[in-house]
């Protein structure tokens, strides 16, 4: 038995509001992954915890006349797998659902959930990053859209309040028309392992040169991160396995990573190096570079 | 704690119950201590080893990590539902057959995954139905068995 002390059912997303409000110590459960596991693991007692099962507008996979794409909460890590909005517009986001946990995992764990959490290792994390997401919250005080790069204040720690719902991820078309992208998980087994390191590129080329390049890393620092250092340097340079060698020596000086058992901060570097070329060069591959 | 109890209605392999549960137990927990359908395994309890797999609404998941309150108005399928008029199903055969299984007790649950991968009606190439299955661990078998039995039935 799960050790908390109350248990919401929201039917709507009104009443889902309104129980936050109302209830100070009452908190969010999605797919449950992270925090039943957390309750049973570190024995945490007396949450509150309201379900948002039932709701199903925040389950909605959508895109508007303007070309911005909209993503439910509660969409799970296999309904991006499976979407077509996503394959056809931002088929990195559905090949990083794809490698989280387990199939089992996939069918009930959310894109909310896994981008709440905050944890570094964040699957999805570093794709919503490199996709420039808007975050959508809400609360019974009113809505906000925030930045994805405004999102993370530190480890495992975010941006959303104890009222707040993050209902949906935005991502306008101006960040991802154009783009081609890879995601690399690095991790030592196949399935149900946390990654040494997440490494999303995406890239825009003009002609054989790269126009725009975002490389966004997990499991680097203790946020998810953006490489500036790499990304600045990228823009306007021909596509080349030098240049790409290049570039991944570039977000080695953006990443801040730490020793931990998984695996040491030189060994963590090598795999940023490593990781960020193998992915850009995929990127750029599927750009249409040479 | 007062609210405890909820009552929910959900079909069980097949037929409808209503029945009252705490909101505080997983699905494996009701499955298994109220229903008495102890064909599910609980083997880590934190969503890493798919003894627990049933289904929900055809796909399955692992019952130790979803709370029991979640399958209101939603069909689930144990590993007792499988079997077919009292007979083995093909795919349960097919474990049998072909030595998938030593000393069981990951087997309820990868049958339960391998079934809804049937149900699927797709055929698959081996790597893709290990990449399906790769939320199971066994212990005993080395896994080789288990994917022939699964092949057999899929592919046929
Ligand atoms: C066996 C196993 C393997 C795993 N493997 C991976 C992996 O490979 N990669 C990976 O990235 N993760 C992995 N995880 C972690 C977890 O599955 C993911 O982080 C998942 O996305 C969490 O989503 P959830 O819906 O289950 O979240 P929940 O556990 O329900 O919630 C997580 C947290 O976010 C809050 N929250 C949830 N939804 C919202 C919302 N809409 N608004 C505001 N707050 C919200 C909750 O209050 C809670 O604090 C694994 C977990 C398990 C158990
Ligand atoms: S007991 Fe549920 S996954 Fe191990
Ligand atoms: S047969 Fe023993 S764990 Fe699989």
């Amino acid at each position: 038995m799960y050790d908390f002390n109350k248990y919401f059912e929201a039917e709507t997303l009104d009443e889902a509001k309104k129980i936050l409000k109302e209830n100070p110590n009452a908190q969010i459960v999605a797919g449950g992954s992270d925090i039943l596991v957390e309750i049973r693991e570190k024995h945490i007692e007396g949450l509150e915890l309201m379900g948002i099962h039932k709701i199903k507008e925040l389950k909605e996979i959508s895109i508007d006349s303007e070309g911005t794409i909209s993503i439910g909460c509660m969409a799970t890590f296999h309904m991006l797998e499976n979407n077509e909005i996503i394959t056809k517009h931002i088929p990195m986001l559905g090949r990083a659902g794809g490698v989280v946990g387990g199939p089992q995992l996939r069918k009930v764990a959310t894109i909310g959930g896994n981008i709440a959490n905050g944890a570094v290792s964040a699957d999805t994390a570093t794709s919503v990053w490199a996709y420039n997401s808007q975050l959508v919250l809400e609360s019974a005080d009113g809505n906000r859209t925030i930045d994805v790069k405004d999102f993370y204040l530190g480890p495992g720690w975010t941006d959303v309040k104890q009222n707040e719902i993050l209902t949906k991820i935005l991502i306008k078309k101006e960040d991802y028309e154009g783009f081609s992208g890879e995601y690399i998980k690095f991790s030592q087994r196949k399935a149900l392992d946390i990654a040494n390191l997440g490494c999303a590129v995406i890239c825009k080329l003009d002609g054989n040169k790269f126009s725009d390049v975002r490389i966004a890393l997990g499991v680097a620092g203790p946020v998810p991160i953006r490489c500036k250092t790499a990304e600045d340097y990228a823009k306007g340079l021909e596509v080349t396995e030098e240049n790409i060698n290049e570039i991944g020596k570039k977000a080695v000086l953006d990443g801040k990573p730490r020793d931990s058992w998984r695996a040491s901060k030189a060994y963590r570097q090598q795999l940023i190096e490593i990781c960020s070329q193998r992915a850009l060069t995929k990127a750029a591959q599927l750009a249409g570079g040479k | 704690m007062s609210d405890v109890l909820k009552k929910i209605t959900f079909t069980l392999n097949g037929k409808e119950r209503t029945v009252e549960v705490d909101v505080r137990k997983s699905l494996l927990d009701v499955l298994r201590d109220d229903l008495e359908l102890t064909g599910s395994k609980k083997g880590c309890e934190v969503g890493e080893c798919g003894a627990c797999a049933v289904m929900i609404n055809g796909e399955s998941i692992d019952s130790c990590i979803y709370l029991a309150v979640w399958v209101d108005g939603k069909e689930v399928r144990t590993i007792e539902g499988i079997e077919k008029d009292g007979k083995l199903s093909e795919m349960q055969q097919a474990f049998v057959d072909e030595g998938a299984i030593q000393c069981g007790f990951c087997t309820a649950g990868l049958v339960v995954s391998a079934t809804a991968l049937e149900e699927r009606g797709e055929k698959m190439s081996k790597d893709e139905m290990k990449k399906e299955l790769s939320g199971h661990l066994c212990r005993c078998t080395g896994y080789h068995n288990i994917a022939s039995a699964v092949d057999k039935v899929i592919n046929k």
